[in-house]
């Protein structure tokens, strides 16, 4: 690891604060996407700001109904909570899906959002890497492909992204809430939050630099059918090759797709056609894609999984 | 070939000599010979960063340590306070063998820093439990030959141990049907120890092991 200084902060404006002090620096809270890339130096930062202790570590009642997730809420508490159980079983579900207990003990919120790729040629230093190194070109791209995206991808970057949470936020039209460093704050839909690669794949979200999420707002519950179901090379802690988050209220549904596109995958036109059956919802949400060789198998499974998910949920 | 028996060595003392010997050969010029070597085998304390103090309450004594900040929690345990019953299998989060329990919660250990921790409660497989006075856990794992190598177990028992709570307090799983209603199963034990990965594949007599301990604790 590349040395770093280090700072605990006690509030969103001291963390804020912190940061237009250093301009090399990142925020640290559960660290376990973070630490690993700064052993391999990929991630280089020259300070760390703690922020485990800033609060923002509950869950809350919002007055339009939701609820409001506070950024360091850990992915355990989160996916246990009550009322999410209850209400948004498909963020429950969708967390669970992922990683493995003792990570979710550890992972936040804000911090599941920001998640890098997986990628193998971002981790591998040795070769190019479009959002590692800009402008060194995609090894990706006629290399090992059989993970990666089908859909969302650009001609510098086909990295899928890798969170299950992010697909379940997606699916139920969460707003993230952050403070700049000049202390202003803001709210973002997640329809805009993660950006496709385009030709700059090392920018993954909107946030300007030194932005700091203090939390998630979910809009009041949806009710009806919440599925997430993930398809991946083995039974527990992968990362999906294919996923699917629904929730399906009589003849109206909502779908997000997880593993096969750049950024968390929600066409909402695709949703329209759920009267169609799975074929037209999957076709119309997976028009345009371009998959590798290696990866084309990912659009029938697609197809297939959202398949089992309706009829799942229709039994 | 060195005879363990007559100079007393063990395992450990055997392979640091041996690592530090090699380094002196490679480094024959270098002052310090373990500094070329990767930061994880080498005490971090000479750093010229200034260090941080902490204090980590491990298995129920206090300990107050200056850290170079890089240094996760793993580290701290095995280099510093000398602790080595939690072992370093990857290193990147993937494997479990680092599984500790802070503020009775597990976590994997190589993957947070120390200095994250001042304050906090931490227990390692030490803490568990030792000879003669094990704990349930420990003892099921012997009874029922729970590993095979031994190098993932500690991680194994301190993530079980932890996971036996998640239970009760009605944390739900990936397998778990009803979220509203978490109970022991086989299939959650699998589920919720897939963080943990054993290459002896000893895993049909872990899951015994976490069985006995929860048949245990009802009865």
């Amino acid at each position: 690891m590349k040395a770093f200084t280090y700072e605990r902060v006690a509030s969103p404006r001291a963390a804020a604060e912190a940061v237009r002090r250093n301009p090399g620096a990142k925020f640290i809270a559960g660290g376990t996407n973070l630490l690993d890339l700064m052993k391999l130096q990929i991630e280089v930062p020259t300070h760390l700001i703690d922020v485990n202790h800033v609060g923002l570590d509950t869950i809350e009642a919002t007055p339009e109904g939701g609820l409001r997730i506070g950024a360091l809420v850990r992915n355990t508490d989160l996916a246990a909570d009550r009322r999410v159980r209850r209400d948004y079983a498909v963020l429950s579900r969708a967390i669970v899906a992922g990683a493995s207990a003792q990570l979710r003990n550890r992972a936040t919120t804000a911090g599941n959002l920001l998640q890098r790729s997986r990628c193998s040629y971002f981790y591998d230093t040795t070769k190019p890497c479009n959002k590692r190194a800009p402008g060194s070109g995609c090894s990706a791209i006629g290399g090992f492909s059989r993970n990666l995206a089908v859909i969302g991808v650009s001609d510098a970057c086909i990295s899928q992204h890798p969170s299950d949470m992010s697909v379940a936020m997606r699916l139920l039209d969460a707003t993230i809430e952050t403070v700049m460093p000049d202390g202003a704050s803001r709210s973002i839909a997640i329809d805009g939050f993660h950006t496709l690669p385009g030709d700059t794949p090392h920018v993954e979200t909107v946030l300007q630099p030194g932005e700091f999420i203090t939390g998630v707002v979910l809009p009041k519950p949806l009710g009806g059918k919440h599925v997430y179901r993930k398809v991946r090379d083995r039974a527990s802690y992968a990362f999906a090759t294919v996923s699917v988050a629904a929730v399906i209220t009589g003849d109206r549904a909502r779908f997000a797709f997880g593993g096969v596109a750049t950024r968390p995958w929600r066409v909402t036109e695709a949703e329209t056609r759920y009267g169609d059956g799975a074929q037209a919802v999957a076709d119309t949400a997976l028009q345009g894609a371009t998959p590798t060789r290696e990866n084309a198998f990912k659009i029938p499974l697609l197809q297939r999984t959202l398949a089992a998910v309706i009829s799942d949920i229709k039994a | 070939m060195l005879d363990m028996k007559n100079d007393k060595s063990t395992r450990r003392t055997v392979l640091a000599t041996t690592s530090l010997g090699v380094a002196g050969m490679a480094f024959p010029s270098e002052g310090n010979p373990a500094s070329a070597a990767n930061s994880a085998f080498v005490p971090t304390s000479a750093t010229p960063l200034p260090g941080i103090m902490v204090v980590l309450k491990v298995n129920g004594t206090e300990h107050r340590l200056t850290l170079d900040p890089r240094v996760t929690l793993l580290d701290a345990m095995r280099e510093h306070l000398h602790l080595t019953g939690s072992k370093k299998g990857c290193d990147h989060g993937q494997c479990g063998a680092c599984t500790m329990i802070v503020e009775g919660r597990r976590l994997i250990s190589c993957l947070t820093l120390a200095v994250m921790h001042d304050g906090e409660a931490i227990t390692t497989i030490e803490g568990l439990g030792e000879p003669g006075r094990l704990h349930p856990m420990q003892a099921e794992f012997l009874r029922h030959d729970g590993f095979q190598c031994g190098y993932c177990t500690p991680g194994q028992i301190c993530s079980a141990v932890a996971m036996l709570n998640e239970i009760e307090q009605g944390i739900p799983s990936h397998v778990t049907e009803d979220m509203e209603h978490v109970a022991f199963s086989d299939t959650e034990v699998r589920e919720r120890m897939s963080g943990n990965l054993c290459r002896c594949a000893a895993y049909p007599n872990i899951i015994a092991a976490i069985r006995a301990v929860h048949e245990g604790a009802k009865a």
